[in-house]
């Protein structure tokens, strides 16, 4: 009698309505290297070894990367090793027209998109044209915010819809945003306005140190999608196989005027949340191991191996690869100082020309920004006797 | 030219806007089926049809977002904010999207969009409503403000505003949607963001004041001519870019400055607006710039204390008083 009344009694009885729902979990090659092949996605080998090696360079550039701030070579950045299938799976099923919306952790899904290994290293040693995409990429630039870019992407997706544009957009995030109003403002307006876009969850387990678990009381992230009318599918982030079926579908939905879905992909980031983070503090040597058990490149290559499509010197020819990049990146200058005050207002506006030129002349001197015989008078003029405007008359 | 109010030219440059370029579309809450809270979208969605006057759900963020975004790939989404102080849930994306993305795309993508709507003190909306918020755009490198304070201005420089290549923040007011103007009927009238007006020429002392306190301030200069006292009044019109030149060329003009808001001061555009002042005509100053702001509390419900606690024109008319030692 929990609800306080007599059920068979009741003249109107509480009647279940139409969503009681149930949420699915995609999985085709587990940890153990079992393969359902009823599900294995017919990829051609070339897109198979295109896809590894695509996850082996988010790889090996991430360590590089770590190791490139750790001796003080780039700035902070946020690793995204243990994700790699989660990306590369998803971002695999975009054309190059479609849009790609990255939060601040899809190194691997930047460089498929055709960003360039030193252009990531420029934005992570804080020159502003490293965030700068392409004039023909179809990609946001990297957006830090959390959950910000969210909107964004359905902004995309409604000019598409609005245009009559054939084209998809993918957009990236953490279970860290879905805990953010920005996330379900966007969902819900996905939903309302049936706009062609996929939201891809990675769903690491961790918001820096707080675990989902106290992130929210949902069995699911993938099951918030249903809340606004559309549909969400959880998938074994691991499983290359997984996030990419489930991504194409996705994709083909929106591309046939579908509406949205909803992606979670259960994965892990192996990794410190960014640079500037010490995960021992919060979470478990042992939890890690269980996780690096999952590895989603041992596994994909060890699927490789048994089709005989495992490439050799493959890994060497990555790092020589990487290096040459890291290189070319640190042969550059330092940034341009004077580039701050670039692309503020489409026109520079006076004051902002005023504060560039006197940085310009400071530059240039070297040293104090006035020349000995601009220096003003030992004694100032007394009031009455100076001039202090600055106005010219 | 016609007569019409403030919001019948607000209507008519959005109108014009759409019909010249099918990039531009209108969104935000009740502006479609409703005509807009306070109609200045009136008729809008039956011309343009949903596609472009779109009803959103209450969300300032998420729509705000979603026109920062459609911006981006080339649209130009005029977002009604139905009061700004709506827009402090879209804080975020004002500021950290829609003035950024030019600047952290390193040029690569523009956001083209206006964010319009009514703030400042109205008639009994109380503390949440009744904020000048420009004061918070204002502070924000890759934001441009509009506060237009008449109907020829509404339509000139909303038209601007919505053919301008960065994010403009453009700030009506409630208590000005009913004045009449005579608005000039040409589509292609337009006036330049960055041009500031003077409103009344005067020899004594210049009066900077817009929107509801441009009124009072030209109520206070006519009473004080009577006494002798010739006050020019100058309306910025544009407060980023703001109009620095006529400002300034005006106070060395008249030796004299009155700087009116009807916001709460403290950081307020009086602030700025007397700092620019100092910095650049201190010598043709002969008395200290002074501020007239609003009492610096929230906006109280009651009528007689509403009206207690925003800029009087008497309270003015001393001010004037105090610099011109008349």
């Amino acid at each position: 009698m929990a609800l306080g009344y007599n059920r068979d009694k009741a003249a109107m009885p509480r009647t279940p309505l139409e969503p009681r729902f149930t949420i699915e979990y995609l999985s085709i090659l587990d940890s153990d290297g079992n393969l359902d092949t009823t599900l294995e996605p017919q990829l051609s080998p070339g897109d198979l070894k295109r896809m590894y090696r695509a996850m082996l360079l988010g790889r090996r550039l991430d360590e590089r990367m770590v190791r490139l701030q750790r001796q003080g070579r780039i700035g902070t950045f946020a690793p995204i090793k243990g994700q790699e299938a989660s990306q590369i799976g998803s971002v695999f099923t975009l054309r190059p027209t479609d849009w790609m919306v990255p939060s601040f952790r899809e190194t691997a899904a930047m460089l498929w998109r055709g960003w360039p290994i030193e252009k990531i290293l420029l934005f992570f040693a804080g020159y502003l044209e490293g965030g700068q995409p392409g004039s023909d990429q179809h990609d946001l630039p990297i957006t830090i915010p959390v959950a910000t870019q969210l909107p964004h992407a359905v902004g995309l997706a409604y000019a598409a819809q609005y245009r009559g544009d054939d084209v998809v957009v993918m957009a990236y995030f953490g279970d860290g945003a879905t805990s953010e109003g920005d996330f379900h403002e966007a969902m819900n307006f996905a939903g309302v306005w049936h706009v062609p876009i996929v939201f891809v969850c990675q769903n690491n387990q961790w918001a820096i140190s707080v675990p989902l678990k106290k992130q929210t009381h949902s069995r699911t992230l993938a099951q918030k999608a249903l809340a606004y009318g559309f549909p969400g599918i959880q998938v074994d982030g691991n499983d290359l196989l997984a996030v990419y079926a489930a991504s194409r579908e996705a994709v083909e939905r929106a591309r046939a005027g579908e509406g949205p879905t909803l992606i979670e992909c259960v994965t892990y980031r192996l990794g410190v949340h960014t640079t500037a983070d010490d995960p021992t503090k919060y979470r478990s040597d042992e939890e890690v191991k269980e996780w690096e058990r999952k590895d989603p490149l041992t596994r994909f290559s060890a699927y490789l191996q048994k089709r005989n499509l495992l490439e050799e010197a493959l890994e060497p020819q990555i790092d020589a690869e990487i290096a040459a990049a890291v290189k070319t990146f640190e042969a550059r200058e330092a940034a341009d100082p004077l580039t701050m005050f670039d692309h503020v207002f489409g026109e520079p506006p006076s004051h902002l020309l005023a504060q560039r030129a006197e940085l310009a002349e400071r530059l240039e001197k070297g040293g104090p920004r006035r020349s000995d015989e601009e220096q003003p008078p030992p004694s100032p003029p007394m009031r009455g006797q100076r001039k202090t405007s600055r106005w010219p008359s | 030219m016609s007569v019409m109010t403030y919001r019948e030219a607000l209507n008519m440059a959005l109108r014009e806007e759409m019909q010249r370029d099918p990039r531009v579309f209108l969104i935000g809450e009740e502006i479609g089926v409703y005509d807009g809270a306070y109609k200045v979208t009136q008729g809008l969605l039956k011309e343009f049809g949903e596609r472009r006057v779109v009803d959103t759900p209450i969300c300032e963020s998420g729509f705000t977002g979603l026109a920062v975004g459609a911006a981006m790939v080339g649209l130009r989404p005029v977002v009604e904010m139905m009061t700004f102080n709506f827009a402090i849930l879209a804080l975020d994306q004002i500021v950290n999207s829609a003035a950024k993305m030019y600047y952290m795309s390193g040029g690569q993508y523009n956001v083209p969009m206006v964010i319009r709507g009514p703030g400042g003190p109205a008639h009994q909306l109380a503390a949440q409503h009744s904020q000048s918020m420009e004061v918070y755009f204002y502070h924000v490198p890759g934001l441009k403000v509009v506060r237009p304070s008449t109907p020829p201005d509404a339509k000139g420089l909303l038209k601007s505003a919505i053919r301008d290549d960065n994010p403009v923040i453009f700030i009506e007011a409630e208590t000005l949607y009913g004045i009449k103007g005579e608005v000039p009927d040409d589509p292609e009238f337009t006036i330049p963001l960055g041009k500031a007006e003077i409103r009344r020429e005067g020899t004594d002392v210049t009066v900077f004041a817009y929107m509801g306190m441009l009124y009072r301030a030209l109520e206070a200069a006519e009473e004080l001519a009577k006494a002798g006292v010739s006050c020019e009044v100058v309306d910025p019109r544009t407060l980023r870019p703001m109009d620095i030149e006529t400002m300034i060329g005006s106070v060395r003009k008249t030796h004299r400055a009155v700087v009116v808001e009807a916001g709460a001061g403290f950081a307020g555009m009086g602030s700025e607006i007397a700092a620019f002042v100092t910095e650049n005509a201190f010598d043709d100053l002969d008395a200290p710039v002074e501020r007239v702001t609003g009492a610096n509390a929230p906006m109280p419900y009651a009528k007689n204390l509403e009206q207690a606690k925003t800029p009087s024109k008497e309270k003015i008319i001393a001010a004037i008083r105090r610099v011109c030692h008349a």
